[in-house]
């Protein structure tokens, strides 16, 4: 089951490819939108990858880069499908444009400002604080009150940027267009899913070369890095940058998508969601980041519509599992050869209960060890695997 | 005159409250290094354990003594919070150790778990789950060492909590029957009745003080000193701080570090449940009280310096006095004269919620010249 070497990888690619594809033909606008929004996730998830996974910079605000990207195109679409102010200015008995809001009118402008504002601010705190040596839960502690200092002031502010309520999308116009219509969600499918492709290569490239073996080196050992001569503040910044970047761009493509962009997306549990699903899928691997963001997310309004209140318990129930059970997440499970030693495991658990037990009954007994036995012989050639059992053995035959 | 009078008051009370949820955090986070993201639902465990409480006390059979009912829940705010910590600290913190972000993360976990619980589940069985696992585990000490020897350990095990769940039960209907709020799974927000004693303010020398601040200050700092006196005077403090100081040495020396991390957690966890009876006096208890105190918290201890009890109070006042000098325009009262940019900036941050966002970014920029807080630890290390 390794995933590295398993010949049947290009069959999948072709087979998700193709999924992806045919998607907006075959199931409705409302599902759609639904996966569209899985597959946003899907891309500022690689970014907590990168900074958490690959250089273990755990950042809990990646929520404020991800609202900013969010805010910039709703506030884009708002300003320019109205004619003078956007409606909810009118409540607040606002007469002219904030200041800074006047440049959102431009299309250029906004395209840059997406990604930039969001790079921009990720270089300013990353740099500060990588700069005085701040790290671990300091860091972790720091970028969660940084998001609490802009979910109160953005919540607070009904008058600059309609706070608590938010910026609706689906009744304004891109290039003339619907932004809520089902054509014009289709096209934001395919871009978003071309987008994460586009970012999960950059990411890939990035952490392919020498740069990517000293994100590691940083994770694994700061002090050692810096004695080698290679400065961590320039690339842990560059790091955290990257991360911001991305979390801005799928924070425009999500808001689309979604129809609203608000305050609630920078309330501290959804930028901790964001751990959970590097953490399940695989930190340190690129595809298990995607992945976990797209199917826990999945799953999470899957099981929020049929038994609302569950995906709280489940949720929690993951994280505790993650870094009780399994830390390296599910791809990287695999990618450790995780399925079989679980089956070597069981029978090996398998023989202490028989000697332990004597008195469950033998049919029983025999056909688990059947079970177990015929999968493994299924799985390829029997391996050698290290393992010391019981007894003392160095080496278990299989 | 007045005017500091007031802003000191106003700000002692914010900075108490801060305080008394950030003082089991500084000894969590401060002496064990552990991040305990489900802080703030052991402060939500203990307001309801006041909530709780203070229905008991309305039954006929307790209701004469329905004044002095904020003392007992003080304690039982404490021995319920602190069980819970001492169970996720077994069953889950114990197995990370070393690993911060882990910690973070899994605590993170419980405290989903927690919210939701409480959303899904009726306040009088959770009273209860709480209640047969204290009976559990005094039971076991209750037996005597001969019984445990003569039968095989398993079955002792097992009947030691066949009475526990017994006693749950029995303690379900008992809440369930006489107290029918608390039968059903209610998510909505709760309020406790303060006793007649504590409603409307305290004259003296013409300034009036609300007396549920002063009964929370009150609370604050007995157990400031509490804690002060336990850390320093009482054999389970000076284990407990050797650890801190140094955890292999200790071990070598015969301390069992198991137990003090124990013993440790227990008490920071026991701790923001009397936080939650400060918290529940002022103003509604929800499943997410605890989400409003944690990162407050956590900026707190950072603040003041991790390991520093002292630190911790200074840092909890001076956010209390900012706070309250600028979510109330105190500034502006005390200036009026003051040039119209620095009077627009002014009143721009007059509302809680944009004192909160200036006086988080203050700390965050405080941080940068000093990571270490206001007193840092001593010491060297390699970074």
């Amino acid at each position: 089951m390794n995933l590295k070497n398993l010949k049947a990888k290009n069959y999948i690619w072709a087979i998700i490819s193709f999924l992806i594809i045919i998607m907006p033909f075959i199931v409705s606008v409302s599902r759609l939108k639904i996966l569209g929004k899985s597959l946003a996730l899907g891309i500022v998830a690689l970014g907590v990858d990168l900074s958490w996974g690959y250089t273990g910079l755990l950042s809990l605000g990646q929520g404020i880069f991800f609202t900013l990207g969010g805010y910039a195109i709703a506030m884009y679409l708002q300003l320019n499908s109205s004619i003078g102010l956007p409606n909810f200015f009118s409540l607040y008995d606002v007469k002219s444009l904030p200041f800074f809001w006047e440049p959102f009118r431009s299309t250029y402008f906004t395209f840059f400002a997406i990604w930039l504002i969001p790079g921009l601010l990720a270089f300013l705190l990353g740099y500060l604080v990588f700069r005085n040596r701040i790290k671990g839960v300091y860091f972790s502690i720091l970028t969660q009150a940084a998001l609490l200092v802009f979910y109160n002031g953005i919540n607070s502010q009904q008058k600059l940027i309609n706070g608590t309520n938010g910026l609706p999308t689906p009744n304004t116009k891109l290039f003339g267009y619907l932004v809520g219509d089902p054509t014009t969600q289709k096209f934001f499918f395919y871009i978003t899913a071309i987008l994460l492709l586009l970012s999960y290569l950059f990411c890939k490239w990035l952490v392919s070369k020498r740069f990517g073996r000293i994100l590691i080196a940083i994770r694994d050992d700061e002090a050692r890095v810096r004695f080698s001569g290679y400065n961590p503040v320039v690339y842990k910044t560059i790091i955290f940058t990257v991360a911001g970047i991305l979390a801005g761009i799928s924070g425009a493509l999500f808001t689309v998508q979604a129809d609203l962009i608000s305050p609630q997306y920078l309330l501290p549990p959804f930028s901790i969601e964001m751990v959970i699903w590097v953490a399940v899928g695989g930190r340190g691997t690129l595809i298990g980041a995607v992945f976990g963001a797209f199917f826990v997310r999945l799953f999470a309004s899957l099981v929020s519509s049929a038994v609302p209140g569950a995906w709280l318990f489940i949720q929690g129930g993951l994280f505790i599992l993650v870094v009780t059970v399994l830390p390296q997440g599910i791809v990287g499970w695999m990618n450790e050869n995780g399925p079989k030693t679980l089956l070597i495991d069981i029978s090996l658990k398998l023989d202490n209960f028989e000697k332990n037990f004597k008195l469950l009954p033998l049919p029983l007994k025999n056909l688990i060890k059947f079970l177990v036995k015929k999968s493994l012989t299924f799985s390829k050639k029997s391996i050698t695997y290290p393992k010391l059992d019981h007894a003392g053995k160095e080496e278990v035959e299989l | 005159m007045e005017l500091f009078v007031d802003i000191l008051f106003n700000g002692i009370s914010f900075g108490s409250v801060y305080l008394i949820a950030a003082l089991g955090l500084a000894i969590v986070f401060g002496l064990m290094g552990v991040i305990n993201l489900a802080h703030g639902e052991l402060i939500m465990v203990g307001a309801y354990s006041t909530f709780v409480t203070q229905l008991l006390f309305k039954e006929p059979f307790l209701k004469p003594f329905f004044g002095s009912y904020i003392i007992v829940s003080i304690f039982v705010a404490f021995i319920f919070s602190a069980t819970v910590g001492i169970l996720l600290e077994r069953l889950i913190i114990k197995r990370l150790y070393g690993n911060p972000l882990e910690t973070l993360l899994g605590t993170w976990g419980v405290s989903l778990f927690l919210q939701q619980f409480v959303r899904s589940f009726s306040l009088s069985f959770g009273t209860s789950v709480i209640i047969s696992i204290i009976s559990g585990v005094s039971l076991k000490n209750i037996f005597p060492k001969s019984i445990k020897e003569r039968f095989n350990e398993k079955y002792i095990r097992l009947s030691n909590w066949i009475i526990p769940i017994f006693i749950g039960i029995l303690s379900n209907n008992f809440l369930a029957t006489n107290i029918p709020r608390i039968r059903r799974p209610d998510s909505r927000l709760v309020d406790v009745t303060s006793p007649k004693w504590m409603r409307g303010p305290f004259e003296i020398y013409g300034e009036s003080f609300p007396k549920t601040r002063l009964v929370i200050i009150a609370i604050t700092v007995i157990s400031v000193i509490a804690v002060l006196i336990f850390l320093n005077l009482t054999e389970w403090g000076i284990r407990i701080r050797a650890v801190t100081q140094n955890r292999s040495m200790s071990e070598c020396l015969g301390i069992s570090t198991k137990k003090v991390d124990t013993i440790t957690f227990g008490i920071g966890s026991g701790l923001a449940g009397v936080a939650g009876v400060a918290v529940s006096l002022l103003g509604s208890v929800g499943p997410d009280v605890g989400q409003l105190y944690i990162v407050p918290c956590f900026m707190v201890v950072v603040l003041g310096g991790v390991g520093n009890i002292l630190g911790t109070v200074l840092a909890s006042f001076g956010i209390g006095i900012l706070t309250d000098i600028f979510a109330s325009g105190r500034l502006l009262t005390l200036f009026p004269n003051a040039p119209s940019f620095v009077f627009n900036t002014l009143n721009f941050f007059s509302t809680s919620s944009m004192a909160v966002v200036l006086i988080f970014s203050l700390i965050v920029i405080f941080l940068q010249f000093k990571p270490q807080g206001l007193f840092p630890q001593k010491g060297r290390t390699v970074e």
